[in-house]
């Protein structure tokens, strides 16, 4: 039997191992090999993506804070910083922890910046609830994410959760933190200062985790491999104190910089602090807390045991600080200093085990990958709407896409997070966005997640700028203004030209649409090789968007709230159908092209819609997504405890009934108002040149929708309620 | 007029309690940190929500070891206020301070949610504003809040009016659809047989501004004051 060489198995390619040979000029230590595999690997080093997410603006309305892990605007004198990350391999092997890994790193990549984190989304994407394996990775994510969130004392305010055959054999899962800091108190990723001491702080070290990022994230699932052993246990508790520890020794001025160790762990944080800083750092393992005996040099560097930073201390001050940590029965302990010479030097019991250049380990090789529409692509897009039929009971085919887990509601997870600790919570989930206030402050932010893949798949380009497009509708539903953008780009394998055209399509996408909105990328995080034997998962690239409301007293949210008050739809209807949930569920098939998305109009109907929040015209405002007008207008009948009925009147000429109650044309949101305002907010959306349409009233105990004098749908609100609120749970339990 | 709050490690509603109390009551409260093994000149001390030491073992167990829970049971004992708010609540339990168990929930789920509560004893320190049978909507945040207790020691808790709040339906009817976690008799909080010491699952401290959706909590918080103040 042949054996692989080492630096194979280890996920390096043969040029890669070449280059790594020139630079050393020599053979690298197992040491060195390892430390270069997992720096050089796409989830460290982004070398199959940076070239395009360099295309990503990163300037907008707000003031912008790029840091070493994670980026934020300034507004007034505090930072919000926010980011989101993936941890989708480690929870398709591993759901409970895979998930709760997940948070805690995301939250350790915001307080590692000074900030104190206050709220937590996630965008979960999983195959159909009919497999039991899909139900189980559900209800094990789920558990994760409460299990470490809760605990943390850290809200769980938002997200989204998406079904589709593709995910199957793949699940997503993206947990974004946001976090708040004074702009004096910012603490960056970075060491420096000859002589000041690098310390270790948290749990002790293990063999958990070992090659997590290089051989978990960076390949594609093939077949039975047991990949298990690769993935990390969590423990909310020492994360927790961990957090207040951090917070408290911040304060002190002392740390010149502070990291996480995520993936890569000890290699990552100390070789990247020695890069940011322009310095070298020697560190000594034997100082290393561990939790296993006998673990070889490179096991300790490669090590992704959870809940563990590195700080770089001023010299003089490592007691003060090692006394905090202990305050909170944490490790906290000197493994080395900052050097003159610019390179990581790492000694095992004195014996020196690697020397590398930081900046040869930061800069891993960039690959310019080869790109090309799939073929698919034509038929699909080709496909002719009218050789599918109208059903003949539209009343049946709303209550169908209600109780689809897509559009139903997510009571079932979000009552699982604790998503009003901190006290801040004042638009609970359910609503478009969630919205939080800042204490000591007149101002709130609204935070959310967007991405429908399906679009993605059919029109990649498209697609994306939806995502973005939504995520600031959804954003200007609940009041707020769209300020910046956090992506967590998730795709297939990018060494396939027809995965990486995807890829492409989606930065070009997300890079075009925030250019016209002015919203800028602040962070974000790339997953590739998400594939499973049966093919990749839909291009999937999540935004998280961060808006700002100015008067927390004036936001809205997405139910009706009174009886008699106008129903508007801003925007119009374009009769389209591809892509749609409709199309999926009662047709069975996902064809077409994306919607159509007009910016100019898009960004008229927002602020149309926004300026009416914030003068308190309206009474709701809700966005038309999956399951189209008729879906949009029953979730705002039937979301709050306080249901309340509508009657609708739609007018519209020659399209498909179909289309035009649930087809997916962009740029809409349902609106309520007393009838007083109306006049108001017809002359604001005069001013933004939006299309502005009365199409009903609130009232009743029904939801019942005209066209053009004919009834075509009457359901008591509770047939409505029922087959929306509890779908997602019986669909859990049955499959 | 001296609040204090007691901060576990993982305690994690400890600065949400210090919130409402500074700046909604505008009273005076001080963080205790758990290793203090000695209080002075406090007049109430609230042992907030989280998950004191990980809630590893049993939520509330390790806790009750710690230093500081020392000083508050001769404090208790001496007639001082102490309110437990959810995990609070599950340290005073295994404390010894107030009779019964928590299990996990019916359900077993954590469950985040508002619910309704009734008032059945307003003659406490901390339900003297209320009146008896108002209904409270209030936000519930636990995974073990299914309260236990075996039928003597119930018997005698309702003989004494110790249970200050049960789960009830919006129009105030105890009934089980209205019971979040599976509490036997739908007792969400209760009192020690003195008055002094409550313990409650649902949080009065997340709803005590009309912003966060409900201001119904906030009377607990007054109660104490104006308990004091007659005192």
């Amino acid at each position: 039997m042949v054996k692989t060489a080492v630096y194979r198995t280890l996920g390096l390619s043969d040029s890669e191992y070449k280059k790594i040979l020139d630079i050393l000029g020599r053979k690298p230590s197992p040491t060195e090999l390892a430390m270069f595999s997992v720096e050089w690997s796409e989830h460290c080093g982004y070398t199959r993506s940076r070239k395009l997410l360099q295309l990503l603006p990163k300037t907008g309305k707000y003031q912008v804070l790029i840091g070493e892990d994670s980026g934020g605007i300034i507004i007034d004198d505090f930072i919000v910083v926010f980011k989101m990350e993936s941890h989708n391999h480690p929870s398709q092997v591993e759901p409970k922890q895979g998930a709760a890994t997940g948070v805690g790193g995301i939250i350790r990549d915001i307080f590692t910046t000074g900030a104190k984190p206050i709220a937590s989304l996630d965008s979960l994407r999983f195959g159909p609830l009919n497999d039991p394996y899909n139900r189980y990775l559900l209800r094990g994510v789920v558990d994760g994410i409460q299990f470490y969130g809760n605990c943390l004392g850290v809200p769980t305010v938002g997200g989204e959760i998406y079904f589709d055959e593709s995910y199957s054999g793949n699940c997503l899962v993206n947990a974004m933190s946001i976090g708040i800091v004074k702009k004096e108190n910012l603490a960056r990723g970075r060491a420096f200062g000859v002589g000041n001491s690098i310390i270790y702080v948290g749990s002790s070290t293990g063999r958990d985790g070992i090659s997590g990022c290089s051989v978990l994230a960076s390949q594609e699932f093939k077949g039975e491999e047991e990949k298990r052993p690769s993935v990390q246990i969590g423990d909310p508790f020492t994360e927790k104190c961990l957090i207040e520890a951090t917070l408290e020794a911040l304060q002190t001025g002392h740390i010149v910089g502070i990291k996480d160790m995520g993936a890569a762990g000890l290699t990552c944080s100390a070789s990247e602090m020695a890069e940011a800083g322009d310095s070298g750092v020697e560190i000594e393992l034997q100082h290393v807390p561990r939790r296993e005996e006998n673990m070889e040099p490179w096991e300790v560097m490669m090590s992704e045991s959870q809940e563990r930073m590195l700080a770089c201390i001023k010299k003089g001050n490592e007691q003060e600080i090692i006394h905090i940590y202990e305050k909170w029965d944490l490790h906290a302990v000197v493994i080395g200093h900052v050097i003159k010479k610019k390179v990581i030097r790492v000694k095992d019991n004195g014996n020196k085990v690697a020397e590398i250049d930081p900046n040869a380990l930061a800069n891993a090789p960039l690959y310019d990958m080869p790109y090309s529409k799939p073929e698919y692509l034509d038929e699909l897009n080709s496909f002719d709407v009218s050789t599918v039929s109208e059903p003949a009971d539209f009343s049946s085919a709303l209550i169908m896409l209600l109780s689809s887990p897509i559009i139903a509601s997510k009571k079932w997870v979000y009552e699982q997070y604790d998503h009003m600790v901190q006290t801040n919570t004042i638009v609970l989930p359910g609503s478009d966005a969630a919205v939080l206030r800042l204490k000591g402050t007149n101002k709130a932010i609204a935070a959310v997640t967007d991405c429908n893949s399906r679009y993605c798949l059919l029109n990649p380009y498209r697609g994306a700028q939806i995502a973005v497009a939504e995520a600031a509708r959804n954003l200007v539903c609940s009041g707020a203004e769209p300020a910046a953008v956090t992506d967590c780009l998730n795709f297939g394998n990018p060494e396939k030209p027809d995965r990486f055209w995807q890829f492409k399509n989606c930065v070009e996408g997300i890079t075009d649409v925030c250019k016209f909105f002015n919203i800028p990328v602040v962070s974000g995080n790339v997953s590739f090789y998400n594939e499973s034997p049966k093919g990749p998962i839909n291009p999937t690239p999540t935004i998280g968007m961060i808006g700002i409301i100015d008067d927390a007293s004036k936001v809205c949210v997405q139910y009706f709230k009174k009886e008699g008050d106008i129903i508007i739809l801003l925007g119009e209807c374009g009769g389209e159908l591809g892509g749609s949930e409709y199309l999926k569920l009662i047709h069975g098939t996902v064809k077409g092209d994306a919607p159509e998305l007009n910016l100019n109009r898009e960004m008229s109907v927002q602020q149309t819609a926004l300026e009416a929040v914030r003068n308190g015209l309206i009474h709701s405002a809700h966005d038309c997504s999956e399951g189209g007008l008729a879906a949009a207008v029953a979730e705002s009948c039937i979301s709050s405890d306080d249901m309340i009925g509508a009657r609708i009147e739609l007018e519209n000429g020659n399209e498909r009934t179909d289309a035009l109650l649930f087809g997916e044309s962009q740029s809409r949101i349902i609106i309520s108002c007393s009838k007083q305002n109306l006049s108001r907010i017809e002359k604001i959306a005069d001013k933004y040149n939006a299309l502005l349409t009365v199409i009903g009233r609130t009232g009743g105990n029904e939801l019942e929708i005209y066209r053009n004098d004919s009834r075509i749908i009457s359901l008591p609100l509770s047939n409505l309620h029922d087959a929306w609120a509890g779908a997602l749970e019986k669909s859990l339990k049955e499959g | 007029m001296k609040f204090g709050v007691v901060v576990f490690p993982g305690s994690n509603c400890d600065r949400d309690c210090f919130y409402v109390i500074q700046d909604v009551l505008k009273q005076p409260v001080e963080f205790i940190w758990h290793k203090q093994s000695q209080l002075n000149g406090f007049d109430c001390i609230v042992i907030p929500g989280g998950f004191s030491y990980g809630d590893y073992l049993r939520c509330g167990a390790i806790a009750r070891f710690s230093p500081v829970m020392k000083p508050v049971i001769d404090f208790a004992y001496e007639g001082g206020l102490v309110l437990g708010i959810c995990n609070g609540f599950q340290v005073l339990l295994e404390s010894g301070l107030l009779p019964g168990a928590m299990l996990r929930n019916r359900d077993l789920n954590f469950i985040c949610k508002y619910v309704y509560i009734r008032i059945e004893n307003n003659m406490t320190s901390f339900t003297n504003l209320y009146k008896k049978g108002d209904i409270l909507k209030i936000p519930i945040a636990h995974y073990e809040g299914n309260y236990y207790i075996d039928e003597n020691d119930l018997k005698t808790l309702e003989e004494n009016k110790q249970v200050v709040f049960r789960y009830c339906s919006r129009e105030g009817d105890i009934k089980p659809e209205a019971n979040p976690n599976g509490a036997l008799g739908n007792i969400a909080g209760i009192a020690n047989k003195e008055g002094n010491v409550l313990g409650m699952m649902p949080h009065p401290e997340r709803c005590s501004e009309n912003e966060l959706g409900s201001g119904d909590g906030f009377l607990v918080f007054k109660s104490i004051v104006s308990w004091l103040e007659r005192k």
